[in-house]
């Protein structure tokens, strides 16, 4: 079972559907107990940092998160939410990820980022079958800064982290869930980890 | 590098695909589900469907195909027609789509511009534009080109911009349906001005003019209907094309 956690935010439909044209089981919940049993977990969502971060304090989810030893992906706001802070909002996150959320700096490009971009590098069994400069769709205004854990990058104006790994948790700025075959893949391997 | 987006248009009435000549002159074309599949199979980027006959008729948004189209399809979809409020678009983001386009409403209401964009978002909010040029002047109109209104185009792009569209969506009511290809000159003054993506809505004919756009044009992304819809220029020959026009595109 995975479980898809549900903080009140973004468009947990999306990630719900693309699980289930792969036909795997999940359930959408925001109860520790469920979470914990898993045996994967998904952070999705859209949405403003430091409000989704408020929605997982009221739920009591952080500590939960933090604790979790099976494979976890964020997607979007999610990886930012497993990141140390985000400039959005000032906001203290989870800090899985030491990665430091910063706006899009993207002189003469517009913001949001959105639309289809290349990931490059990608190196990880996440990203098991694919290469560098395969599309995935983005739209976000801020994104993770690059480190150790940077797994691919993505650079519009300049180049952020497009996927980060530490341990267990995985997180994509870009949304597998609406990236065709390619988001596809990335999903499937996420399964099967 | 970002690519250049290729979206196809589903305009919707009761439940079927259409596509008019400049809005008049219905003819079914197809079932949304199936025609927007096998346009994200050849390769479309991302799919509007918009309910034609909604803001005509009064009628409510269509949120049980947009469940049906959410979960069979993998690309993004925007989802418009009748939009007049943020508690309307939160039912469309509930069964599934990925933004919600607002049109006469917002022309009428442009605060429903900032209270869906505070809710959901900048980036689930496209605001779509028709305008006509009458006298020199691009004069906006509503009500599927029926009714003109006082507005102008790059006012009411940079208000709507302002008040938290995340993009914007222009049609030329008088290239719409023409295949003459698109205003590029106003497409060009239009991106310029605004820092949010353009969608060049209206008037492609061919792939040169969708190429034109693009580059002339300056817009972020083209939508067209009919050349898809009748298989005049199949998606995977227009992005093949693009790409050796040195146009970046995702193949």
């Amino acid at each position: 079972m995975i479980a898809i956690i549900d903080y009140d935010t973004g468009n947990l439909r999306s990630v719900a559907n693309a699980l289930g044209r792969l036909g795997a089981a999940y359930t959408v919940t925001s109860r520790p107990e469920e979470i914990l049993a898993a045996d994967r977990v998904l952070l999705p969502g859209v949405g403003e940092a430091s409000r989704a971060m408020a929605k997982l304090r009221e739920r009591g989810l952080p500590d939960t998160i933090r604790s979790l030893r099976q494979p976890v992906l964020g997607i979007c706001i999610g990886v930012q939410l497993l990141c140390r802070r985000s400039e959005e909002g000032d906001t203290e996150c989870l800090g899985i990820f030491d990665n430091e959320v910063r706006r899009l700096d993207a002189p003469g490009l517009k913001v949001p980022h959105m639309g289809w971009d290349s990931i490059e590098r990608p190196e990880s069994p996440l990203f098991a079958g694919m290469q560098t400069g395969e599309y995935v769709y983005y739209v976000h205004s801020y994104a993770p800064t690059v480190n150790g854990d940077t797994i691919a990058t993505t650079t519009y104006g300049e180049t952020f982290s497009a996927a980060i790994r530490r341990g267990n948790f995985y997180g994509t700025q870009f949304h597998p869930e609406k990236s065709a075959s390619a988001g596809e893949r990335i999903l499937k391997n996420f399964l099967t980890l | 590098m970002l690519a250049k987006r290729i979206i196809p248009c589903l305009d919707i009435k009761d439940g079927q695909t259409v596509k008019g000549i400049n809005f008049l002159g219905l003819q079914g074309v197809g079932d949304p589900v199936a025609l927007g599949r096998k346009y994200a199979e050849e390769g479309a980027d991302e799919l509007v469907y918009l309910d034609i006959s909604a803001t005509f008729e009064g009628r409510k948004t269509f949120a049980e195909l947009v469940a049906r189209i959410a979960e069979n399809i993998d690309i993004p979809f925007t989802v418009g027609g009748g939009i007049a409020s943020a508690d309307d678009a939160g039912r469309l983001l509930d069964a599934g789509a990925d933004k919600v386009t607002v049109n006469s409403a917002a022309v009428r209401t442009p605060q429903l511009i900032g209270d869906i964009a505070s809710k959901y978002g900048n980036q689930f909010v496209v605001v779509a534009i028709d305008a006509k040029r009458i006298d020199g002047r691009w004069r906006v109109t509503t009500h599927g080109g029926r009714q003109l209104t006082d507005r102008e185009l790059f006012d009411w792009a940079d208000e709507a911009q302002q008040r938290g569209a995340g993009e914007i969506l222009f049609t030329s009511m008088d290239h719409d349906g023409t295949k003459n290809g698109y205003p590029c000159e106003t497409f060009a003054e239009l991106s310029e001005r605004l820092s949010i993506p353009v969608i060049a809505s209206g008037g492609a004919g061919s792939v040169r003019h969708i190429a034109d756009v693009l580059t002339l044009g300056k817009a972020d992304a083209a939508l067209a209907a009919s050349i898809f819809h009748y298989g005049e220029i199949p998606i995977p020959r227009l992005k093949k094309e693009l790409h050796e026009m040195n146009i970046n595109v995702r193949l």
